[in-house]
């Protein structure tokens, strides 16, 4: 009888937060997208049905394709740095490394920093100085003293593309593929300096993890590979990294689901950037919403990111719990 | 092992130390092994430069505080920048603390519940509820935030209509107030405490519990007599994670703190960043105090930072 009523009690203690994420979460994901589907431009409330028409909208809309190709080119060169960075930190601190714990720190602190001040100190070490007056400032002084070329950094208005007149342009158009001769495809040099910081605050945790992964690979393993004659490198190509497989997912989770929302970062450092160079579908949902009052437009900007996140977590929360229950 | 944790080697939980005889020369040549030092330096200064540059340029006079002269040492170097910024942020300082405390304890208490449940009080479709939870941490709350700023509007109008007198609006959750802030952390918080607890929970032996439910202990009885005494280490984890991530919050204080009394510091500090108005040195000093609370966790806490990173890993 006891008992009976001990499971009874047992579930109303989670009824709060049962509630509090379905009407949070789920219920407010539903209101959003029916702000989406609305009427609603202007500070008064109009839920009126208006159809995917802010769709339609937003994905004709030039600084919204342009913020896409950011996104894209954002993730693809942030996660590859991080990963690359994070994994060779974590190798060659696994190699026995005197003062390991003082590196391994120094590594991991941008963790605990905010973004907004991640951004704020990187918005001034990489402040490229007046072109007008020729002053140069931040880390250019540094690459100028070592006779290295300076770099414009995040006011760079670039844009790296396939010109349709080139040599490479000409063959793309016979081969009917000339819509990539356009900026949409480019990579806009701009965003290199948001990746940079990015990479700095978040490349420790990509250590860390590899790290435990390394450590959690048995000693035996590469001794006995050593003894059946492998090198330290083919130790690392064919046995270690793919032990490391299940992390190197982690990671990509993480980090993938961290740039397709990232916002205070990119606000705190340049925001839109020249010519949207450093615009992300985060701040223009917040400028649309917040500043522009056009609420149904920043909604459908919001259900975006929320489905293009989705489609990196759900197959993965649905995949670890299926193995669980497995188990 | 328990859900997500399948991902983690099984050393995760554990601090990541040099495990007892592990060699300590896999390379043996000199050459090899100064390439390796001399790679951690520079990456060691690549991770100070951005501290450096905070700290430098806040002890540096305003004249001397330029973005041209960034790299050189302040001549007589002064706190003066750094009592500037205290007095300029320190409102906000202490609305980040009125912010933080009451929504770590408070997440960290429900975390603990619905970790108790979720783990030692399963019950059919616990498993799908707990993966519906999870998806709440991962969502960008750009898809919630309309909604939400409409609902705590609603609250506010609510608290009016019911007469709640001004001398008490601070403690009304709604829009614009530090009270309806913390109510937001601590509801979008449900996830990842809720997490980091079920997997705690998860290590200790469910004999345990079933021998005390024998014995005739009741579910407060077993939360209270043997979950919670043990609970110390994933309580740190927890409040460690909340305090760091809400401390550093900047999508949410932003736009539900229109009232700029009530504003956190990442928002104080963002918009002193964009005048033109307040001396660089003072920025960079201001920025370092906002960064300072964290940084001390970090230092002196470390070990469960590390550890609640990586619990939470699945968290940004």
């Amino acid at each position: 009888m006891r008992l009976n009523w001990d499971r009874i009690f047992s579930i109303l203690l989670i009824v709060p937060s049962v509630i509090a994420i379905a009407i949070f979460v789920y219920g407010f994901i539903g209101w959003t997208g029916w702000v989406s589907l609305s009427n609603w431009d202007g500070l008064r409330p109009d839920l009126s049905w208006a159809g995917v028409v802010n769709y339609i909208k937003l994905f004709s809309n030039a600084r919204f394709q342009i913020d896409i190709r950011n996104t894209i080119v954002f993730t693809l060169f942030f996660l590859g740095a991080s990963m690359g960075l994070g994994l060779g930190l974590a190798i060659l601190l696994d190699q026995g490394i005197r003062g390991e714990n003082i590196f391994r720190s120094l590594f991991l602190f941008p963790m605990s920093i905010s973004f907004i001040v991640t951004g704020v100190a990187w918005r001034w070490l990489l402040a490229p100085g007046d072109p007008a007056t020729g002053r140069i400032t931040g880390i250019n002084v540094l690459l100028e003293k070592l006779n290295l070329p300076t770099s414009r950094w995040y006011t760079d208005p670039t844009v790296l593309y396939i010109r349709p007149e080139s040599g490479l342009g000409q063959t793309l158009d016979l081969i009917g593929l000339d819509f990539l001769t356009n900026p949409n495809f480019g990579l806009p040099l701009a965003m290199f300096s948001i990746v940079l910081a990015a990479t700095w605050q978040m490349s420790g945790f990509v250590m860390a993890m590899y790290l435990a992964g390394l450590r959690g690979i048995s000693e035996e393993l590469r001794e006995a590979a050593r003894i059946d004659g492998a090198s330290e490198w083919n130790i690392y190509r064919h046995i270690i990294l793919p032990l490391l497989k299940p992390i190197t997912l982690s990671v990509v989770i993480v980090l993938g689901h961290i740039s397709l929302k990232i916002f205070d970062l990119v606000a705190a450092m340049s925001k839109k950037g020249p010519g949207f160079a450093t615009d992300v579908p985060a701040y223009f949902m917040f400028e649309t919403t917040f500043q522009g009052d056009h609420y149904s437009q920043g909604a459908s900007i919001a259900i975006f990111m929320l489905i293009s996140v989705s489609l990196l977590i759900v197959p993965y929360l649905v995949y670890s719990t299926r193995t669980e229950t497995k188990v | 092992m328990t859900s997500l944790r399948r991902f983690f080697p099984d050393n995760f939980f554990k601090h990541i130390a040099l495990p007892d005889g592990h060699p300590l020369s896999r390379l043996p040549r000199l050459g090899v092994r100064l390439s390796f030092y001399l790679t951690l330096l520079a990456a060691s200064a690549f991770y100070l430069i951005p501290i450096y540059i905070l700290v430098m340029t806040g002890l540096k006079p305003y004249a001397e505080a330029n973005l041209a002269q960034m790299w050189q040492l302040p001549s007589t170097p002064s706190l003066e920048s750094f009592r500037q910024a205290y007095v300029t942020l320190a409102t906000y300082f202490k609305n980040s603390i009125a912010l933080v405390i009451p929504a770590t304890l408070l997440s960290a208490f429900l975390g603990s519940i619905n970790g108790y449940v979720l783990s030692k009080w399963r019950f059919r479709g616990s498993e799908i509820l707990f993966t519906l939870l999870l998806f709440g941490m991962f969502i960008p709350y750009q898809s919630i935030l309309i909604p939400l700023v409409q609902t705590l509007q609603r609250v506010n109008q609510a608290a009016q209509a019911l007469g709640v007198p001004e001398s008490l609006n601070w403690l009304v959750p709604g829009y614009g107030s530090i009270a309806g802030l913390a109510f937001v952390h601590i509801i979008y918080g449900i996830p990842i405490t809720t997490l980091i607890f079920r997997n705690y929970y998860a290590t200790i032996p469910d004999e345990l519990v079933e021998a005390a439910k024998i014995d005739g202990a009741s579910l407060f009885g077993i939360y209270r007599w043997i979950l919670l005494p043990i609970s110390m280490p994933a309580f740190a984890v927890v409040l460690i994670w909340q305090f760091t991530s809400i401390w550093n919050e900047f999508l949410f204080a932003v736009t539900l703190t229109q009232n700029p009394v009530i504003r956190p510091i990442t928002v104080a500090l963002y918009n002193l960043a964009g005048s033109y108005i307040v001396e660089w040195n003072v920025q960079m000093a201001g920025a370092f105090m906002a960064a300072l609370p964290t940084l001390l966790v970090y230092l002196f806490l470390g070990r469960f930072f590390m550890r609640g990173l990586l619990a939470g890993s699945l968290k940004g």
